[in-house]
């Protein structure tokens, strides 16, 4: 029982660190049009971010002051280079130049980082946890890890539903060209889109760190498991999203549980599930 | 002579390998009112959305109260004064009656506000009962409503609106009707396209017929009340 507890704890934080990297997603793909491949190599730059910061800083969350705002400018400056060449194109263009996104960054990491594991520490006033039974305890990094997400996914509803930046990523979901014939430059919005979406991603990236190694292709199983999450959630649906990545984390945790043998397979089928009852998605619009 | 509002000059617009406009030269003087008229198909949509460049004309040059826009996106059109309610109105589905109306909020180039929030609710109080309302909880007269406020709410000196009637009851009508008239007196330049000839004549102090993507005709609507073999020809009535 105590098992399947912290399973399902795990899986809730699993989830909330999927959300993050997976709002992102879904915001580039709904608001910009960009089937964005690339998504998990932020993420990857964010943990592998994360092992150089924590190495200069010596703290975990002083290279999250740090990293997420380099990772920003970073978003600006390969949209500048990259992504901006996309918008009147199509999608096999996108996923094309996206995936040579993921070939260099990945070289990149080599080169820089080389190819053995590392890890991250937890800062030292974070180690140890919370004693659930005699034989167990939750660990304090992974609550922390939970409540920031927590708290950063209640500031993106802030920002969404309250602002006037949120009113544009809003309009900019269902119609886009009327933003613009409203006189709001397209490409700018499109920019801080794609920035913010990379800065969510490295965020992830940077605070899952020390929770596994940092490692080669870290990035690609997330990048898998956002898009199912994007699916699930409905595109453009940062709400969604946010449901989407909970329900994936949960079934991928119970999945290890009670069906070891197939547990890879227990978030697809929860995809195919979802998309059987609602095919644009749990908060998508009719597709 | 004044600097028009609108200069469009030999203008070709294209979608993808077929040619809709074809050489669409004319111009509206500031405060003007001209109808656009014409079949379905005929270019009229086209037009108006290349003018507010949301399609990129092949050539020809297009200039705004005196200033070139031809290469400039839609974004700088309407800071520059231009709005546009589109065919099938462009309400934000998931923004609020009042956020749709304040999207886009802001001063003239002399710093004025000549529509502001209140006024837009006193010309259209179903609005202001709806304000909380998502957009798309509204019907189609209040829809057409709040895109003809939320493009006033932009202080523009240049307004076009495409079908603005179309699809309404006639009470709904006479409403849309007598708020463009307010829109038009208020010296907006205006390109106003509808399928209701009368309501149209009445309004305009000019007329353009599109047909095949080219202007056949244009005058005022005296001249244009006169030609019935005209009318029967280009407007079908
Ligand atoms: N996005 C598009 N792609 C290709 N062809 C188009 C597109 N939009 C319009 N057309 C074609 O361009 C021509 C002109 O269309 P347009 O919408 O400008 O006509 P209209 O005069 O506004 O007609 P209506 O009175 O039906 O609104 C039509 O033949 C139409 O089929
Ligand atoms: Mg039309």
């Amino acid at each position: 029982m105590d098992l399947v507890f912290i399973q399902l704890l795990n899986g809730v934080q699993y989830g909330l660190l999927i959300f993050l990297a997976a709002s992102g997603l879904t915001l580039i793909f709904g608001i910009m049009g960009v089937i964005n491949l690339s998504h998990g190599s932020f993420y990857m730059l964010g943990a592998y971010g994360a092992l150089t910061l924590t190495a200069f800083t010596g703290d975990i969350f002083l290279a999250l002051l740090i990293g997420v705002p380099l990772a920003f400018v970073f978003g600006i400056v390969i949209e500048w280079l990259f992504i901006r060449h996309l918008y009147d194109r199509d999608h096999l263009q996108q996923v094309l130049l996206t995936f040579a996104l993921i070939l260099i960054f990945n070289e990149a990491q080599k080169l820089l980082w080389g190819s053995y594991p590392h890890s991250v520490p937890i800062p030292s006033y974070l180690q140890g946890g919370v004693k659930i039974s005699a034989l167990l305890t939750y660990p304090y990094y992974r609550i922390a890890v939970a409540a920031f997400c927590v708290a950063l996914a209640l500031l993106m509803v802030f920002v969404i539903q309250k602002t006037r930046v949120g009113r544009i990523i809003r309009a900019g979901e269902s119609n886009r060209e009327m933003v613009e014939a409203l006189g709001i430059d397209s490409r700018l919005l499109f920019r801080f889109v794609f920035a913010a979406g990379v800065a969510l991603a490295a965020t992830a990236g940077i605070v899952a760190a020390p929770l596994e190694s940092v490692y080669p292709g870290i990035g690609e199983p997330i990048l898998i498991i956002s898009f199912v999450v994007v699916v699930i959630g409905g595109i453009g649906s940062v709400k969604g999203a946010f449901i989407g990545a909970i329900l994936i984390g949960v079934a991928d945790a119970l999945g290890k549980v009670y069906f070891p043998a197939f547990s890879s397979s227990v978030v697809y089928a929860l995809m195919a599930a979802v998309l059987i009852a609602r095919p644009g998605g749990l908060f998508g619009r009719a597709a | 002579m004044s600097t028009p509002a609108i200069l469009a000059e030999n203008i070709n617009t294209h979608y993808g390998r077929s040619h809709i406009l074809r050489g669409v030269s004319f111009r509206v003087a500031p405060g003007e009112t001209v109808s656009l008229l014409g079949r379905n198909g005929m270019g009229k949509t086209t037009l108006l959305r290349t003018l507010a460049g949301l399609v990129r004309p092949s050539s020809g040059s297009i200039q705004l109260n005196g200033a070139e826009v031809t290469n400039s996106r839609a974004s700088s059109r309407s800071r520059a004064g231009l709005a546009i309610v589109p065919e099938g109105r462009g309400i934000f589905p998931n923004l609020t009656v009042e956020e749709n109306l304040t999207f886009a909020s802001r001063a003239n180039n002399k710093g004025e506000r000549p529509w502001p929030l209140e006024r837009i609710y006193s010309l259209f109080p179903r609005l202001a009962e709806r304000k909380h309302h998502w957009g798309n909880e509204l019907s189609g007269g209040e829809q057409q409503m709040l895109s003809i406020g939320r493009a006033l709410m932009t202080s523009p000196s240049i307004f076009l609106l495409d079908e603005a009637t179309e699809g309404l009851a006639p009470k709904l009508r006479d409403e849309i009707w007598a708020t463009v008239k307010q829109i038009t007196q208020s010296g907006i330049a205006a390109i106003i396209v509808d399928k209701n000839l009368n309501d149209l004549l009445a309004l305009a102090d000019r007329n353009m017929i599109m047909a095949k993507g080219e202007i056949m005709f244009e005058g005022t609507s005296a001249a244009l009340r006169a030609d019935e073999a005209l009318i029967h020809r280009h407007l079908g009535v």
